[in-house]
């Protein structure tokens, strides 16, 4: 077998997200239905026109030795924590550390970081500015931090296409592993950038969700009450390994990593192409690439922020790219309970895309009460739903402003 | 030696470099001995200034290798 034919599967998975402190408890959150969301306390946020997000359910400075929570920025907390879940879940694969790398995305990295050390540059000066601030802020500080706590030496990189970041870094971890640069690597997405300036900018372009008396209810896919996404921090990690090294090994493999793919709309910087035609390509190459067709789909995690003009796109492209096989296909919007996880959102639901399968329970989506007659699909509400058994795939959505899309398969072993 | 800058001292590298406060003695230094690099020897240096009350200039600081070295420095810039 050559190196481009090198089959890739997942032995490990890590999460902190709004709705569990780690995979286990954000799992059986999403199956159960449990929104993360909250009413955002502070006076910093009493007069923004959105005062909710999805912060994460457990404080990662609770996990983190203080020497070393106060040179990380948030983001990079929540990257270290995901990615040690995920390696020892993988079970702390022995391997020479020039074949293991490590692909961390983030959309924003550590701005919250920045705007504070801009506080401190402005009230005591430019000597009073931590010498940690660059490694805080920059976008690669994740992937770097969690590079040293594993001692990677194959390569370390950051994709950033801001919702789609998280899921392009396990496509280019696939490719790190198929093209033969490494042997395993830690891919993973973060993000922490709940601020009143985040707030205020996404606010700015009418993009969330302003339902503030009801903050759990406000993240609801394909409702005909959605009215856009709701803010979340978190992150996911995955542990990819050649299937070759994980099985020499006797790793437990959750699924193969089958195929990803990458297309861009053209069509505006923030704004989804209306016909979707861009995501339905990054289907329809996801399962070319996978050797599969429509017909081998059970599940799809879809991207479905709650926004009015996003969701019924994204469903026309899933419509247009899996046809007559449509009706055997549960589509689950897990935003709904995690909120947006922007950079990290790619990873998390990569995460729970290929539980779905192990588990082949397909996760709910919160909140849907009256469903939007465009939508067409089969969305999984009310309560999770067990698919069927057999060979199978599932794909993961994650689209990003400036019209990225990536649609990821997995595949069962 | 004045313990109490010492004691100050110590607190001050256990809080950056996570370093237990027993193994910061005036014979240690600070790079080599106590996992203080030299971005953590910055916030070390900025703490002392705001903590002593003292200015330490770029020009001094590669002149403390050790715990020592930083205490007498201090004690005699508050003199």
């Amino acid at each position: 077998m050559t190196t481009s034919q090198r089959r890739v599967v997942v032995t490990g998975l890590g999460a902190t997200t709004p709705v569990g402190g780690d995979v286990a408890t954000t799992w059986e959150g999403l199956v159960s239905g449990r929104s993360g969301v909250r009413a955002l306390e502070g006076e910093q946020y009493a007069e923004l026109p959105v005062r909710f997000a999805g912060q994460v359910a457990v404080e990662p400075t609770t996990l983190l030795e203080k020497s070393e929570s106060r040179r990380l920025d948030r983001c990079q907390q929540l990257a270290l924590i995901a990615s040690r879940e995920a390696w020892a879940d993988a079970g702390t694969p022995e391997l020479d550390p020039e074949r293991l790398g490590v692909v961390v995305a983030t959309g924003i990295g550590g701005i919250v970081s920045l705007l504070e050390q801009n506080e401190i540059l402005n009230s005591r000066g430019w000597s009073r500015v931590s010498p940690m601030s660059v490694p805080m802020l920059m976008p690669n500080g994740s992937a770097a931090w969690v590079g040293l706590d594993l001692g990677a030496k194959a390569g370390i990189h950051t994709p950033v296409s801001a919702c789609a970041s998280g899921a392009e870094a396990v496509s280019y971890a696939l490719e790190m592993i198929r093209s033969g640069r490494a042997d395993v690597v830690l891919a993973g997405g973060t993000e922490a950038c709940i601020h009143p300036i985040t707030i205020a900018s996404f606010a700015a372009m009418r993009a969330l969700s302003t339902r503030n008396d009801e903050p759990e209810r406000a993240s609801r896919p394909y409702d005909t009450g959605r009215d856009g996404f709701v803010m979340g921090e978190g992150a996911g990690s995955l542990v990819l390994e050649s299937e070759e090294h994980a099985r020499a090994r006797g790793a437990r493999i959750y699924a193969e990593v089958a195929s990803a793919g990458i297309t861009a709309d053209g069509h505006h910087i923030a704004q989804p192409d209306p016909e979707g035609r861009g995501a339905t390509r990054a289907m329809r190459l996801a399962l070319e690439g996978a050797g599969a067709t429509a017909h081998d789909v059970i599940h799809v995690n879809a991207h479905a922020t709650s926004t009015p003009q996003g969701d019924v796109a994204e469903a026309g492209a899933i419509r247009a790219a899996l046809g007559g096989d449509i009706d055997h296909v549960t589509v689950s919007g897990t935003k709904s309970m995690t909120g947006h996880l922007l950079g990290g959102a790619g990873a998390v639901e990569s995460v729970a895309a290929i539980l779905a399968l192990y588990h082949r329970v397909a996760p709910v989506t919160a909140n849907l009460e009256d469903l939007d007659p465009a939508v067409g699909l089969d969305i999984v509400h009310g309560e999770a739903r067990t698919l069927r058994d057999g060979d199978a795939l599932v794909l993961n959505n994650s689209f990003g402003f400036g019209g990225h899309n990536v649609a990821l398969a997995f595949r069962s072993v | 030696m004045s313990q109490e800058i010492l004691d100050g001292l110590a607190a001050i590298v256990n809080e950056v470099a996570g370093t237990p406060v027993a193994d910061i003695t005036p014979d240690k230094a600070f790079i080599d001995d106590l996992d203080v690099d030299s971005l953590s020897m910055v916030e070390v240096v900025m703490a002392c200034e705001d903590k002593f009350g003292v200015s330490i200039p770029d020009s001094e600081v590669k002149n403390l290798k050790t715990v020592g070295d930083a205490v007498a420095y201090i004690e005699k810039a508050q003199a």
